[in-house]
């Protein structure tokens, strides 16, 4: 068989298919270059502004190393309530995602025939497809003392909760729930049908076999959903402008701090709360084991 | 065997999934401490029954009765009867140990029980000291092994293999068929085997129900399966055969009707040599096929059809064959097998 001919694409190809270190080279510097420069540079350029100054006569950044914002992040009152508040709501908007995930998660990979998964998959994914601020916006309506909520809640005796705090959890789970949902689907879905049968063949019934054997193998999918949920959760500003009333995020605290403030490194030290907290829940969630197989 | 009760016996099961019907009216008695096996091509509906005895499916009709009683409706936890499964269904995040003391956790006996008997039906598949591994720390028949394990330690009335030895290699498949055997024996419990390999049925069990479309179409001991197979489908898929059709068996036996003889029941000799059997046919060699304990001969007979020949390697004739020879093939008569009338 006549062997092809010599072009320069195929000079090329066996000048990579021997130099495999120039192979990976070509393969990784784009996104080497995103992470590396675009990426770690800003994080690293957003610590080292959180140990500037900014002189309040001129306004101007004085670049000599204090511990003044971090001081002030640490010690100060409306600081400490804001955070507790963030990570409140972070905290309940994930737990309540989790809850409502499970559920439904588990019926798209175990119960539903392919054509109903098709259709569930799309539907969880199409709000994605909408405009953050709509989706906020139409949450504002919903939840309005003229809203759908209150003419539902009304007969029975219920009210809409207003604008607030509790307003704010339910848009935020109401936002995140797909990036919460498909982990644990996927979750799901990578536990083989057999590993049930089994559980339920050797006595198991359905609770056991959910606890001893469902959830420890979904548990890190679980992880994951949560990490998306809790961490959207905590650097939000939009959600709580459009339906939280008076109440603050410290997405709001940075926002302020950036703009009308004009105060850019005690924004960056403020934006360092959520950056400790992830890592701390991060930690936390490493040592019950579900990133081992990460 | 008729005056006890079966440990399974099943009355007229049928079991669609949406058009496609994977088992259809199928009955069987299966006796209690009997090694059964059901044989078939994949998509025969050999694993479908199994998984209804064990619960995993409901049958769309019929009934399924366990040592008497009807479990047609409950759930695979109620049944005395466990699985040992195709991919061996191991928990990955529980230890060896975990994982055979499963049944046994579930059923609220306490650790230091649990794990007691844990170990000791390790110890049967000689695999004592693996208990704190994870499955993924163990080789195919290992694991193979702790699924045994784990599913006898419960103590079932009817063990259910779905194709347990599938995914072994030659070697290991051998050795772990005697080690089924002698388990059985041992635990005096009812195994039924579901196989598409007809050497390890043959080998393996007591009878065997032979699978094709959704129902049995013959059963009976290894022996009636192999020397008497009712039927072309039966003849051709447990061991290989030589078909006669209708025509060549007009021609060939000077009888109607199809038949069927085993290659190694052919012999084969040179065109003008003396044969033992009483039927013959005259023929070239179109291929001989060295397997090892024997040579395969390929001959196209006049008759206008090609059969296969086995003949052992310390017989004569193998020495000088070559292709295009001209050969004379025989048979004794009572060895050809009526598959019945003509198709």
């Amino acid at each position: 068989m006549p062997r092809p001919r010599g072009t320069a694409a195929r000079k090329g190809s066996v000048f990579l298919s021997s130099h495999p270190r120039v192979r990976l080279a070509l393969l990784i510097a784009a996104p080497l270059f995103w992470l590396g420069v675009v990426y770690i540079i800003a994080l690293v350029l957003l610590l080292v502004t959180a140990f500037w100054s900014v002189d309040s006569f001129t306004g101007e950044i004085n670049q000599t190393l204090t511990f003044d914002n971090i001081i002030t992040v640490i010690t100060g009152a409306l600081y400490q309530t804001v955070t507790l508040r963030t990570v409140g709501i972070a905290l309940a908007v994930t737990v309540i995602d989790v809850a409502i995930a499970l559920p439904i998660a588990f019926f798209m990979a175990k119960v539903a025939n392919n054509r109903t998964r098709r259709l569930l998959v799309i539907a969880v994914l199409m709000p994605l497809w909408a405009s953050y601020l709509v989706k906020a916006y139409a949450w504002r309506s919903v939840l309005s003392s003229e809203g759908i909520l209150e003419w539902m809640l009304a007969p029975i005796g219920g009210h809409t909760p207003g604008y607030g705090v509790t307003a704010t959890i339910i848009t935020l789970s109401y936002l995140w729930l797909p990036y919460v949902i498909l982990p644990i689907f996927a979750g799901f879905d990578r536990v083989p049908d057999s590993m049930l049968e089994a559980s339920s063949d050797l006595g198991g019934k359905t609770w056991r076999t959910l606890r001893l054997v469902v959830l420890p193998l979904v548990w890190p999918a679980i992880i994951a959903g949560t990490i998306f949920s809790f961490s959207l959760s905590l650097g939000d500003y939009i959600t709580v402008n459009i339906v939280g009333g008076a109440s603050q995020m410290l997405g709001n605290l940075v926002y302020t701090n950036v703009g009308a403030a004009n105060n850019l490194p005690l924004a960056a030290a403020i934006a360092l709360i959520p950056i400790v907290i992830i890592f701390g829940y991060l930690a936390l969630v490493r040592r019950t084991g579900a990133l081992d197989n990460l | 065997m008729n005056t006890e009760v079966p440990a399974i016996r099943l009355r007229g099961l049928h079991k669609a999934f949406g058009a496609t019907t994977a088992v259809e009216s199928v009955d069987l008695d299966i006796a209690p401490g009997e090694f059964f096996s059901m044989l078939g091509p994949s998509g025969s509906g050999k694993t479908t029954v199994l998984r209804m005895i064990a619960g995993f499916e409901q049958p769309t009709a019929g009934t399924v009765e366990l040592f008497g009683k009807d479990v047609t409706k409950s759930a695979p936890f109620d049944r005395d009867v466990n699985t040992v499964f195709q991919d061996y269904a191991l928990f990955p995040h529980m230890s060896v140990l975990d994982n055979v003391a499963y049944g046994l956790r579930v059923r609220g006996i306490s650790k230091k029980e649990r794990h007691a008997k844990a170990r000791e039906a390790l110890d049967k598949v000689r695999l004592a000291d693996f208990g704190e591994r994870k499955p993924s720390q163990l080789s195919g028949g290992q694991r193979q092994r702790v699924a045994l394990a784990r599913a006898t330690v419960v103590e079932p009335k009817v063990l259910l293999l779905d194709e347990p030895l599938g995914a072994l290699d030659l070697k290991l498949r051998e050795q772990m068929q005697v080690e089924l055997k002698e388990i059985q024996r041992d635990l005096g419990i009812t195994f039924i085997f579901v196989t598409h390999d007809q050497e390890e049925a043959l080998t393996l069990s007591d009878r065997i129900a032979v699978f094709n479309e959704g129902k049995i179409e013959q059963l009976g001991s290894p022996s009636d399966v192999y020397d008497h197979p009712v039927s072309p489908f039966v003849a051709s898929f447990v061991g290989t055969s030589n078909m006669f059709s209708d025509e060549i068996s007009q021609k060939l036996l000077g009888k109607p009707g199809q038949h069927s003889i085993r290659p190694e029941k052919l012999e084969v000799a040179h065109a003008n040599e003396k044969l033992e059997g009483d039927q013959s046919a005259d023929g070239t060699i179109a291929d001989v096929i060295y397997v090892g304990s024997g040579t395969r001969l390929i001959v196209d007979l006049d008759a206008g059809m090609r059969v296969t020949v086995l003949e052992q390697n310390d017989q004569s004739y193998v020495a000088d064959d070559e292709r295009g020879a001209r050969v004379r093939v025989g048979w004794r008569a009572s060895d050809v097998i009526s598959l019945g009338g003509s198709k």
